[in-house]
């Protein structure tokens, strides 16, 4: 640890050869049909592929060899045990936490957490942050110059029910611009963080918004090389969810992926 | 067992800005610092250039000292004695993860070890690895990961014990001494 200098975060925020976007988007379709080979050749692939140097800030933090095949073993096979003590039920309104009225279109976020069988997964944390309606994070390195809302933090958290149901109040956040390349912009997206009833199950992910101009540009997204799993990150617009002259809304169903040692584990029978 | 039905919703990068969104008191304490069998495991989390990486966020799950696995709740909300196994660090400017924790018992003649994952700015996904104890040799060469691996590989997944009783155990993921991560 003496050897090295300690990095410097906001440094590190820009990609070396800042190239244009035309070029990042000629680098993902490549990528894409080249993983789409590789599986027609009968190779075994991940969703999201760790070694994709459209997103620049990848280069150096992907792993070089394949990860190794293991069977889980005891606490692999657990979760953390979480329960409503964990988190008060105000956390999952990202509307409420201030003493006024966030900006921005106000959405209800409604879906089920599933495992790979379709059977609910309940008791479960879900904690989810986001920029706000303007395209900013609250975090003290976004300098991206769009407004702060003093009314919006953009984090919340719920555990999910019986039914493996959650439900979130926020505001749609909106795209931002980031230094990957040149006018690189996100797509709007909340962040989700998820326990699954394994510790294998653990994943972070975005959840999108349907129809974003952006998806075909973005490097994040795109990581994930095949159209059907990225739309799988989309959310639906519910016209039944929505809340009359209050709020829009839409529907995330998230599916937790089980190895097959799961299926024989499910929360509360041990 | 019957055929999965469903098929999984793929992981992304935490990006750079989750440390509002993820953080909560005492996230690092799986054991109060001043409870009986109370250790501190910690490390760097190094990208493939060597330089350490301040935007990362690293979580354990570890049976308790008796080889159990705990089911306590309220890992958000820590009580100071209950223990709930899971625990929660950000990488400082320096790279540094740290957790107080117990050691992990194990099953007799089984290695003990923390599942671990790790998050960050500029991973497109999660990683899973292990963090094993180094005391029990005999069961460290028993074991059927550990064994399946080269030495060099090996070492990459077995903390160094420390004098003062702590664990250090630094994560590589990418380049020379990369730690080997997992699948299941």
């Amino acid at each position: 640890m003496t050897d090295t200098q300690a990095a410097a975060p906001e440094s590190l925020l820009a990609s070396q050869d800042f190239p244009e976007q035309a070029q990042i988007t000629r680098e993902i379709q490549d990528l894409h049909a080249e993983y789409a080979r590789r599986e027609a050749a009968g190779e075994k692939l991940p969703l999201t592929i760790h070694d994709f140097p459209p997103y620049r800030s990848s280069l150096l933090r992907h792993p070089t060899k394949n990860p190794k095949l293991v069977d889980p073993e005891t606490i692999e096979l657990y979760s953390p045990a979480f329960g409503q003590r964990d988190v008060a039920a105000i956390e999952s309104d990202l509307t409420l936490q201030h003493s006024g009225e966030p900006l921005g279109e106000r959405i209800t976020v409604r879906g089920r957490l599933l495992d790979s069988w379709g059977r609910p997964v309940p008791n479960q944390l879900i904690e989810i942050w986001q920029a706000n309606s303007a395209g900013r994070y609250i975090h003290q390195r976004d300098q991206h110059p769009a407004p702060l809302d003093p009314n919006f933090t953009g984090a919340g958290r719920a555990i999910t029910n019986d039914d493996g149901e959650y439900l979130f109040t926020t505001i749609k956040p909106g795209p931002y611009p980031w230094k990957n390349h040149q006018n690189a912009w996100r797509p709007a997206h909340i962040h989700f963080s998820v326990f699954g009833s394994a510790f294998t199950q653990r994943i972070i992910t975005q959840m999108y918004f349907p129809g974003d101009p952006l998806f075909a540009l973005d490097p994040i997204y795109n990581s994930i090389r095949r159209q059907q799993d990225r739309e799988r990150l989309i959310s639906t617009y519910d016209h039944d969810l929505t809340v009359p002259e209050f709020s829009m809304a839409y529907r995330w169903d998230i599916v937790i992926d089980g190895p097959d040692a799961t299926w024989s584990e499910p929360e509360g029978e041990h | 067992m019957p055929e999965k039905t469903l098929d999984p919703t793929p992981g992304q990068t935490i990006g750079p800005f989750y440390a509002y969104g993820t953080v909560y008191p005492k996230m690092h304490e799986v054991a109060h610092p001043y409870s009986p069998g109370a250790i501190v495991l910690g490390g760097t989390v190094y990208d493939g250039g060597g330089a350490p990486i301040p935007d990362s966020m690293v979580e354990i799950f570890g049976a308790d000292a008796d080889g159990s696995v705990p089911r306590a709740r309220g890992a958000f909300r820590r009580d100071d004695h209950s223990f709930t196994g899971f625990g929660r660090s950000f990488t400082t400017d320096e790279g540094r993860y740290e957790f107080w924790t117990r050691n992990p018992g194990a099953e007799a003649g089984k290695a003990a070890f923390f599942a671990v994952v790790v998050f960050a700015r500029g991973l497109p996904d999660k990683l899973h690895t292990r963090i094993y104890l180094p005391d029990d040799e005999a069961a460290l060469a028993a074991d059927p990961l550990l064994s399946s691996l080269s030495a060099a590989e090996r070492a990459t997944l077995v903390a160094t014990r420390l004098p003062d009783g702590s664990l250090q155990h630094d994560i590589r993921l990418q380049g020379e001494g990369e730690t080997v991560f997992l699948t299941f």
